[in-house]
């Protein structure tokens, strides 16, 4: 039944879910950042009274709404995708899972909506103080509602916080700390809003030297430069600290992936760090997938193992050991966990089936097998490995995930150094005269998109087959629909968007080509 | 206290929270009911620019209340979230679909390059207007008629229907609903222009529009009133769960609830002061009598449909997969630390309050339009 499901209506819904994914994070990151950076430009208006930071402000609150907008618009449908394409994930984990969604909704969303009403039509409306009031609570509004998604999108990837329950046959909550707690969410909140205000800093650096560059609005372009230099620079730095943070945490609870990003195959003490490489076919296989060789390797020596376990010559295991197994340093293979895993399935099948038919003795006695620590830490932890039929199906794409995240982490370092050109030129006041590095910045606007959007690739893709890590694979999540539903909705939603898209994109460009309102 | 909070109160509770929703968001809709209007109405483009910007400054709170609506019921009865919504799959697209063109069209609308031009914005604006209240209604009355759909022993839901939701639409009874919903959101829309906008011509059109709309709101409303209350319901025994079709089911159970009682007449009668106001004295107040009725009927409609051991997402096919407060909520444990972070909703409110006192002090008028920077 579900477990034969048909795999074309996996791939098309992961397909769909990844379009509006993509597409609705080419909006959010510059929403994050901008939001910040409109804040800082009125609150210095309102404590300079210099109207010349009023119409900065105003200028880039208009290319803010623009792109409000449709970043509105491509996030309803996030939401509710859990629903009409993941019906059986909502099941099974909703008791968790939704209540970040629903906190979002009331303490972010409404605080966002509220307040961009204020702030795009409140100018002759309201206070200076009130109006600056509400600048920064849409700033924070958007800050928090990036939080729980992110929340909750951590806890798809380490889950913790939950007991099953045999009755329902879902997962609840019993630690709503622990669920916001968690270190993946730290991690990946601070890692995306920074970033977030990354890509809005290039943004306003790269359109700001377009203006330099035509010798236009030359105050408003080095006032913007400034602002969103130092902003930049602080963010990218902290980017790069929890990025480090978060690959720790990564190799500590999703080992798979972490050996995927690194394309490491066997384990080793002593592990140093890939900085660039090109990955070749080895012509050896692991199971049905690829092993890749490295040609063209730069590596840090000893690296790798200190920056996952602490010690120079602290052991990183390989994709092979974690297939395979690797009984000395500890390493249970993943054959032996879906036998496991099957186990807990079949005691989970063999209790419904004595509830179904009234034996109330068996269904007690494999009811409390879950209550059991034992069973819990041995088998039912591996409960989503029930559904593999090779152990091999638990590596994502290596090539897609090693790539995307070099260049994401190569173009982070590209941006620090970005930022520091631009605070420096801005100081010795010859931006105007480096015009390789204004033709750099604004080119460098694209990049950060595209770092931004490989993050995403990187945290998703990595994490395949697993919808939840452990516990459930995407083609269980899947909702029982037909694959031609999910093929219609797919391109309704591919041309929408991309017109969406072009509107966008074409408005956004002529408003910059008419400046600010003088 | 401790007795108060068991998982049944919070069952309740949430369903409370979710039915108060239900109704700001069914009051919220005179966006889409006012967009309905964006070619009808106005005489010219001023006037159509003056309504746009005046449904404009508000869209994103029918928004942001539809996606927390929708939250809410992800949190609280998950497995209503993926029933339904996994289920019924071609009506939610079709409503998501509606208003994700809406969100875009207010502020793309009047921009120079736009690529598709401010009438087809202003085409998604209408769709917005006539789908989305329509659809809404057709969807929640599947709360009252039932859905083709059953649950395995997992609770893995199976559509019965190749249509996934469509087939709703020939039921005549979901038809009342949708039709009544939009024909409630364009009188609610009529009346907040109204309260907004300060321009003889439109002003005098909008009267006009009042009573052409109010007269087939009150008739489908009636018409769906008399089906609900008259028509079998979906009761889950007490002690077994067992779910059995039940002649008279909601009248009983509007009859049987003193908060009912209260809401449902209570909130009639505030429509229809509201249109007795708007209609015969061209009153500029009538939007908040017929938003706190509509408020008031929804949250009593939601009541009937759910509390008294309702099953209120009922299985037409397999009355047994039909889905009860109890059967379709989150553990105790998640609605009740919701419950706590429910207790900001009255700040939230406060704030919105706010908000828009300070955002409507001034009229919508030509001059305000001219002096205004962001407009769309």
């Amino acid at each position: 039944m579900i477990e034969n499901i048909d795999l074309s209506l996996v791939n098309w819904s992961r397909a769909q879910f990844a379009l509006t994914a993509i597409y609705h994070w080419l909006f959010v990151p510059l929403t994050l950042g901008l939001s910040f950076i409109l804040a800082f430009m009125e609150t210095i208006y309102v404590r300079t009274g210099d109207e010349i930071w009023k119409k900065i402000t105003k200028f880039w609150m208009t290319l803010f709404g623009i792109n409000f907008a449709i970043g509105v618009a491509t996030g309803i449908i996030l939401e509710f995708e859990f629903g009409t394409n993941w019906s059986n994930y909502s099941w099974f984990v909703g008791d968790i899972f939704g209540a970040p969604l629903a906190v979002e909704g009331i303490l972010a969303f409404f605080l966002e909506s509220t307040f961009v009403a204020v702030m795009f039509f409140g100018w002759n409306k309201v206070g200076k103080k009130f109006h600056l009031a509400s600048t920064w609570l849409v700033a924070v509004g958007a800050s928090l509602s990036a939080l729980w998604i992110l929340v909750a999108n951590s806890w798809m990837e380490n889950p913790v916080g939950m007991v099953f329950n045999p009755d329902t046959a879902r997962n609840e909550m019993n630690s709503f700390r622990d669920v916001i707690l968690n270190p993946v969410a730290i991690d990946k909140f601070t890692h995306t809003v920074t970033s977030g205000f990354v890509l809005a800093s290039v943004f306003v650096v790269g359109i700001s030297s377009w203006f330099l560059l035509r010798h236009r609005e030359e105050i408003l372009a080095k006032k913007s430069i400034l602002i969103a230099g130092i902003f930049g620079l602080v963010s990218a730095l902290l980017v790069a600290m929890t990025g480090d943070s978060s690959a720790r945490t990564i190799a500590k609870v999703q080992p798979v992936k972490f050996a995927s990003m690194e394309a490491h195959y066997d384990g080793s003490s002593g592990a140093g760090l890939t900085v660039i490489g090109a990955l070749t076919d080895k012509g050896e296989r692991i199971g049905e997938k690829t092993v890749y060789d490295m040609k063209l390797k730069i590596e840090l020596p000893k690296l790798l193992s200190i920056m996952t376990t602490g010690e120079e010559n602290g052991y990183v295991p390989g994709l092979k050991d974690l297939i395979n197994g690797n009984p000395g340093k500890g390493i249970m293979s993943v054959s032996e966990m879906m036998e496991r895993g099957r186990y807990a399935r079949q005691v989970l099948i063999d209790y419904k089936m004595a509830k179904e038919i009234g034996d109330e003795a068996s269904a007690a006695a494999l009811g409390a097998r879950f209550r059991e620590q034992d069973f819990i830490d041995n088998y039912f932890r591996y409960f989503g490995y029930s559904y593999f039929d090779h152990p091999w199906q638990v590596i994502p794409s290596v090539p897609v995930t090693f790539y995307s995240f070099r260049i994401m982490v190569g173009l982070g370092f590209f941006f620090i150094l970005l930022f520091i050109l631009a605070i420096s030129f801005h100081r010795q006041q010859t931006l105007e005269r480096n015009r390789w590095f204004l033709w750099v910045a604004l080119f460098s606007v694209p990049l950060a998109y595209l770092a931004s959007e490989l993050g995403w690739i990187v945290t998703e893709m990595g994490r395949q087959p697993w919808i939840i890590q452990n516990l459930m694979p995407v083609n269980i999540a899947v909702s029982n629909i037909s694959t031609g539903a999910v093929q219609t909705t797919f391109s309704l939603f591919a041309v929408l968007f991309t017109a969406l898209l072009i509107a966008e994109v074409s408005i956004m460009v002529r408003q910059i080509k008419n400046g600010p309102k003088h | 206290m401790a007795l108060m909070i068991s998982h049944a109160f919070l069952q309740n509770y949430w369903w409370m929270i979710i039915s108060l929703l239900a109704g700001l968001l069914v009051f919220l809709m005179f966006v889409q009911g006012g967009q309905s209007f964006i070619f009808s109405l106005p005489r010219n483009g001023m006037q159509r620019k003056m309504i746009v910007n005046a449904l404009g400054r508000k869209w994103e709170f029918t928004f942001t209340t539809l996606v927390t609506f929708g939250g809410a019921f992800f949190a609280a009865f998950p497995l209503f979230y993926a029933t339904s919504f996994g289920g019924a799959y071609w009506v939610w697209m079709a409503i998501l679909f509606s208003f994700i063109v809406q969100a875009v069209a207010y502020e793309y609308r009047s921009k120079p390059s736009n690529v598709f031009g401010t009438n087809v914005f202003d085409t998604f604006l209408f769709i917005n207007g006539c789908l989305g209240p329509f659809l809404i209604g057709v969807a929640v009355a599947t709360f009252f008629t039932g859905s083709d759909f059953t649950l395995d022993l997992f609770n893995r839901v199976t559509w019965g229907s190749g249509w996934h939701g469509l087939e709703a639409l020939v039921n005549p009874v979901n038809l009342l609903l949708g039709f009544t919903v939009i024909f409630l959101a364009r009188v609610l829309g009529l009346m907040y222009l109204s309260s907004t906008i300060d321009d003889g011509d439109l002003i005098a059109a909008i009267n006009r529009a009042l009573a052409r709309n109010a007269i087939p709101f009150l008739i489908f409303f009636l018409a769906f009133t008399a089906c609900l209350l008259l028509g079998k319901g979906f009761k889950a025994d007490s002690a077994t769960g067992e779910v059995t079709m039940v002649k008279y089911l909601y009248l009983h159970n509007l009859l049987s609830n003193v908060f009912t009682l209260i809401l449902f007449p209570g909130g009639v009668v505030l429509v229809l002061v509201s249109l007795w106001l708007g209609i015969m004295r061209h009153s500029r107040k009538a939007i908040w009598f017929a938003g706190s009725g509509t408020i008031a009927v929804v949250m009593a409609l939601f009541f009937i449909a759910g509390y008294g051991n309702t099953a209120f997402y009922p299985s037409s096919s397999d009355l047994q997969s039909s889905l009860t407060l109890a059967k379709a909520s989150s553990s105790m444990f998640t609605l009740k630390t919701m419950m706590y972070v429910s207790f900001i909703i009255p700040f939230v409110a406060a704030y919105i309050w706010y908000a828009w006192r300070s955002m409507n002090r001034r009229m919508i008028t030509t001059e305000e339009m001219a002096e205004e920077d962001h407009t769309y």
